[in-house]
């Protein structure tokens, strides 16, 4: 286990300086990061030069990324345009959308798998169909309708939320823009929960469960359940990642101050520095999130052996 | 020792009350049928039998016979729907177990009436420990706490002579192999000392030797504990040195009930002489092997009048039109052969030559 564990975070490095090198090309590509510092007007090129210079963009491109990945390591992911501090912007950024997507996943998890066990124990009856139809319209309804839609309905139409949500967006704030982040993923749980649990409800273990003369909430919760959660906590965990980096529309609507706003205005402002510092971030989080779920695969089944 | 139900026009040989306490389980006229796409499954038509307290019923037929049906219909683990018992009792202490509340039911199974099943890796929980499996029988049951139900799991595990108990019982089930399974599959039905144990082809997935080695520790078990056995299977060698008494079923039905060796010796059903027939046997090696021929009729469509009347060697017209009823086997000379029983119109050609 151990050994593993240390393999999987050696892994990490090629990956991580990979996903780095990518991004990094990507945003140079994107543009000329000086023109979007003098507002509409063009730079004249004296300022662009003095830019530059100042910035060390005049230097070749893989120069730049050494110099950047050095920096990375200082705890140094350079300025923004407008003179912040990266980190100071990752700082207030990330605690919101970390705030918002455990609230996203605490709905995918209370409700995704509620209706999921509750559906597959009840196939083919109209409860079923009902949640059936219902996931298959929230999955084929992008985001941003869902989003747009609550926010007039709930926010302005009837005023049970503000339809903005404040700077220090707290969790009860978040409720609903966490469900919007949290719907299409929450039908796809629903659905696999289902489908899991549809299927082992038929298996001979349970049957056995059920002649060792154990109560139905037992069978459900130890030994169904157990066993039928293991694809399902595979892709909540994944989701995480998705959700971290992900919310850039669901921020945009409702006016959240997280990453998704900060990888916005860093696009719109060509502000290369942001955007490769909170993509990096990201990536961290995806390869964790990752891990973490291969570890509990095997929590959940003792089956897997890791060596 | 009491001997199985006849059908209700038959005569009862023997009353199952004269040991005085009555049968354990008593079967009657249990019907099961399942809902399917393709129309209503008969499994079971009409099922009697009944078991006492140390006495072993073994169950014979081929697959989808019923017996694992009429197995399930007792412990009450049919999935319903699609099953359906349309009529029919099952008593347990003269208490007709159809009639009871899922609680009431749920009390018995485990405690008082317990079941082993075939494929023990798929019948046991993969992701729990078997000695979490085994304890939860004392804490559901008998309110014990984490740690007493582990040491009683040990002791269970001991019982049925797994090597290491104390060291293997936090092992997983796919830690062990076959026939350790099995004997934890048995230690799990024995923990609490049931009343009746219900076996359906405890040794299918065996292999012999480990198969001898299970049938004798059940046997064994059972004579310690004086249980009931119900042991359902196909193999008629299994069946010659554990059972009591023999029930063979063919389509949902039972075709004949004999004492175990006077079925071996005297068969009353043309489909039993063909089940015998079709025992490998060393005298007969590098001879062609008897087969019933054709194959068990579909459930949803099952033959007019005996139901094996496609397949006997000996049908004749009143085969096709008659269900034979489940009468009283007698000697030549009219005297009642106890316990014996067949579904056959011309029974007495096939016992009497």
């Amino acid at each position: 286990m151990g050994r593993y564990v240390i393999r999987r975070l050696l892994q990490m490095i090629p990956v991580f300086f990979g996903a780095t090198l990518l991004i990094f090309l990507m945003v140079n590509v994107m543009g000329d990061p000086v023109s979007g510092l003098c507002g509409d007007r063009t730079c004249d090129p004296a300022t662009t030069a003095q830019l530059k210079a100042d910035f060390g963009l005049d230097k070749p491109v893989w120069q730049q990324y050494l110099t950047y990945m050095g920096n990375l390591f200082t705890g140094d992911f350079g300025k923004a345009f407008n003179g912040q501090q990266v980190t100071e912007l990752m700082g207030t950024a990330f605690p919101v959308t970390a705030r918002l997507t455990l609230v996203a996943i605490v709905f995918e998890i209370v409700l995704g798998i509620s209706l999921g066990v509750l559906t597959g124990l009840r196939r083919g009856r109209p409860v079923d169909s009902g949640v059936l139809i219902l996931t298959l319209v929230v999955i084929s309804v992008p985001t941003f309708v869902t989003g747009l839609l609550l926010q007039l309905l709930l926010g302005v139409k009837w005023g049970l939320i503000k339809p903005a949500v404040s700077p220090a967006a707290t969790v009860d704030e978040l409720l609903v823009p966490g469900l919007v982040l949290a719907s299409v993923s929450l039908a796809y749980v629903t659905r696999l929960t289902r489908t899991s649990v549809a299927e082992n409800a038929r298996a001979d273990y349970v049957r056995t469960a059920v002649a060792k003369g154990l109560p139905r909430r037992r069978i459900i919760t130890r030994h169904l359940l157990r066993n039928s959660l293991i694809p399902v906590v595979t892709f909540i965990g994944t989701d995480i990642g998705a959700l971290m980096g992900g919310a850039i529309v669901t921020e945009r609507i409702f006016n959240i101050h997280g990453v998704g706003y900060q990888l916005y205005q860093g696009i719109v402002r060509q502000s290369s520095q942001t955007v490769v510092g909170f993509v990096t971030v990201l990536v961290l989080v995806f390869l964790v999130a990752n891990l973490i779920v291969d570890l509990l695969y095997a929590v959940l089944d003792p089956r897997i052996r890791y060596a | 020792m009491t001997i199985i139900d006849t059908t209700a026009d038959a005569p009862a040989p023997k009353g199952p009350a004269d040991d005085g306490s009555g049968p354990l389980l008593d079967v009657r006229d249990l019907h099961v049928e399942f809902k399917t796409r393709d129309g209503i499954v008969k499994a079971v038509n009409g099922v009697n039998y009944n078991v006492s307290a140390g006495e072993t019923l073994a169950v014979l037929g081929e697959s989808g016979s019923g017996k694992s049906v009429t197995a399930q219909a007792i412990m009450g683990i049919l999935d319903m729907p699609p099953g359906r018992i349309p009529q029919g009792e099952i008593l347990f202490r003269g208490q007709d177990m159809l009639k009871m509340s899922y609680e009431e039911r749920r009390k018995i199974r485990g405690r008082k009436i317990a079941m082993i099943f075939q494929d023990a890796l798929s019948s046991l929980n993969p992701v729990l420990s078997v000695g979490y499996q085994l304890g939860e029988m004392f804490r559901v049951h008998q309110g014990l706490s984490k740690k007493d139900a582990k040491a009683k799991a040990i002791d269970l595990m001991d019982r049925v002579r797994i090597p290491a108990a104390k060291e293997r019982v936090n092992d997983y089930p796919h830690m062990f192999s076959g026939g350790m399974r099995q004997r934890i599959m048995i230690a799990m039905a024995l923990a609490l000392e049931p009343d009746l144990i219900i076996a359906d082809e405890p040794t299918t997935a065996l292999d012999v030797t480990v198969q001898a080695q299970v049938m004798d520790l059940l046997a064994e078990l059972q004579t310690e504990y004086n249980m009931g056995l119900i042991l359902i299977t196909h193999d008629l060698g299994v069946v010659a040195d554990v059972a009591d008494k023999i029930a063979v079923m063919y389509a949902g039905r039972i075709v004949e009930t004999a004492p175990v060796h006077e079925l071996y010796s005297r068969p009353a059903h043309p489909y039993t002489r063909g089940l015998l027939d079709s025992i490998p046997r060393l005298d007969q090696k590098g001879q062609e092997l008897y087969a019933i021929k054709g194959l068990p009729p579909n459930l949803t469509r099952i033959p007019p009048g005996c139901a094996f009347n496609p397949r006997c060697p000996k049908a004749q017209d009143i085969c096709r039109t008659d269900i034979p009823a489940l009468v009283q086997v007698t000697e030549r000379d009219g005297s009642a052969l106890p316990g014996r029983g067949s579904a056959c119109h011309f029974w007495k050609e096939q016992i009497h030559g």
